[in-house]
């Protein structure tokens, strides 16, 4: 049973605990310090944290399970550039090969004890098999002539924020990109294919707005009981595919399709939730109200929960990582820009404020 | 014999004290730092081993002007400083 969240945060990773009055801050780590995202490996206790300290690079800390003590091990790293190569990205700008973030932690399959995946910008996967002493670049998709096509959505450049591992065989794998579409490899990541096609955007020349090289998934997610059914909230709306993520088809929200997080439901791929926004380069609650949206039907319809969150003058936004779903499917944990965190013991239908003090939240997981 | 010194800022990450080096350009220097710590390469180059955006280093107070190659001449007695502009917000 999970009974932990990991809150990565501008100033540093706060753990929460559940006590007798509810859950609070009960331990922080790397006070001061950018973490961007964390992972708990259930396989071995372990704990991931990811670190940006801008000037001095990225950098991953691991911590034993058991144990108090944070260790900085290897971080994902790009090979060296060939002399003379010229490497452009969507929009014609250099690549620079250098890890600038490290936007997705991912275990592997539940026997690849060891094996984590990490997805970075410029666009580099990463995989190791070591629990992160070593990684390696996944060749395959980084010297695949279309990354070339990949571009930055809201970020300079583009990046891997989303890593599914088939729950049927881990060496089937699919990655979302912000802007690259969806990327899956059946064999282990010796080949790769897109994966977007039925994505589109809602403006724009019909070349660019169906071509799926260019789609900007913000977040994608597998359900583990039904895995041939995945949900992506896009920056154009909410999509779901039933054929394995080769395929997909728009679904329409209120009060919007806009937004960055989704979670399904594990043994219910109909029952997903999302945080609405107000599109795309405004990015608040519509009407300064915080709502989380649920759909039990498989998105025909949507309910808007409100229950504990803030109607009145709610800017936050919630980052694509930072909206949760426990391994039960009932109890949901989200954190915003503003430092908020929220928990739900009932599938969203009402929420406790657990803390309105933190830093910028941009990652929440359960542990 | 040169001197390499690193920021308190670094040293809060990294075991980095000062150092005696003998070499005649930067990259024999850094080289020298690297070498008894690997961590410490990782925080001051990026992937491709050029000087992290941010970074600066200064030989006798003036800043190098070769950020990937680290071709700066070194003189026997040189002050290197590796420094930092600390990004925050």
């Amino acid at each position: 049973m999970q009974k932990k969240i990991l809150v990565s945060t501008r100033k540093g990773l706060f753990e929460l605990g559940k006590g007798t009055k509810g859950w609070a801050v009960k331990h922080s780590h790397f006070l001061g310090d950018n973490v961007t995202l964390a992972l708990h490996d259930p396989r071995d206790g372990t704990d991931y944290a990811a670190l940006n300290h801008g000037h001095f690079g990225i950098k991953l800390h691991r911590r034993d399970k058991g144990k108090k003590k944070w260790v900085e091990i290897a971080s994902p790293k790009y090979p060296e550039k060939p002399e003379g190569l010229v490497d452009k990205d969507g929009w014609g700008k250099d690549v620079k090969w250098t890890n600038q973030l490290i936007w997705a932690l991912e275990t592997g399959g539940p026997k690849q004890k060891g094996v984590i995946w990490a997805g970075t910008m410029p666009g580099g996967l990463f995989k190791s098999t070591d629990r992160g002493n070593s990684w390696e670049l996944m060749e395959s998709l980084w010297r695949h002539p279309d990354r070339n096509k990949w571009l930055g959505g809201g970020a300079d450049i583009p990046g891997i924020h989303s890593i599914c591992v088939d729950p049927r065989n881990a060496n089937t794998v699919r990655v979302a990109v912000s802007c690259g579409g969806v990327w899956r490899t059946e064999d282990g990541g010796k080949t790769w294919a897109q994966s977007a096609h039925g994505m589109k955007f809602d403006n724009g020349p019909k070349s660019e707005v169906e071509s799926p090289d260019g789609q900007d998934p913000h977040m994608m997610v597998q359900c583990a009981s039904d895995p041939a059914k995945f949900w992506v909230q896009h920056h154009a709306g909410i999509f779901k595919s039933v054929d394995n993520a080769k395929t997909w088809t728009g679904v329409k929200a209120k009060p919007s399709a806009f937004g960055f997080g989704v979670a399904v439901h594990p043994k219910d791929p109909d029952t997903v939730w999302f945080v609405p926004g107000i599109k795309d380069e405004k990015r608040i609650p519509v009407d300064g109200a915080l709502v989380v949206t649920r759909t039990r039907d498989g998105g025909k319809t949507f309910k808007s929960l409100k229950k504990g969150l803030p109607q009145k003058n709610a800017y936050d936004v919630i980052f694509r990582h930072a909206l949760a779903l426990d391994d039960k499917g009932k109890r949901l944990a989200m954190g915003s820009t503003t430092g908020n965190v929220w928990v739900s013991e009932n599938q969203g239908d009402s929420w406790d404020l657990v803390t309105s003090t933190l830093p910028q939240v941009y990652a929440v997981r359960f542990a | 014999m040169a001197k390499v010194h690193f920021t308190s800022n670094l040293r809060r990450h990294v075991d980095c004290s000062s150092l005696d080096v003998q070499a005649s350009q930067l990259h024999e220097a850094l080289d020298q730092a690297f070498a008894k710590n690997e961590r410490l390469k990782t925080y001051v180059l990026d992937d491709q081993g050029h000087l992290r955006k941010h970074m600066r280093i200064l030989i006798d107070g003036q800043a190098i002007s070769d950020l990937e190659k680290f071709k700066d001449a070194v003189k026997p007695g040189s002050e290197i400083w590796v420094m930092q502009a600390l990004s925050g917000g």
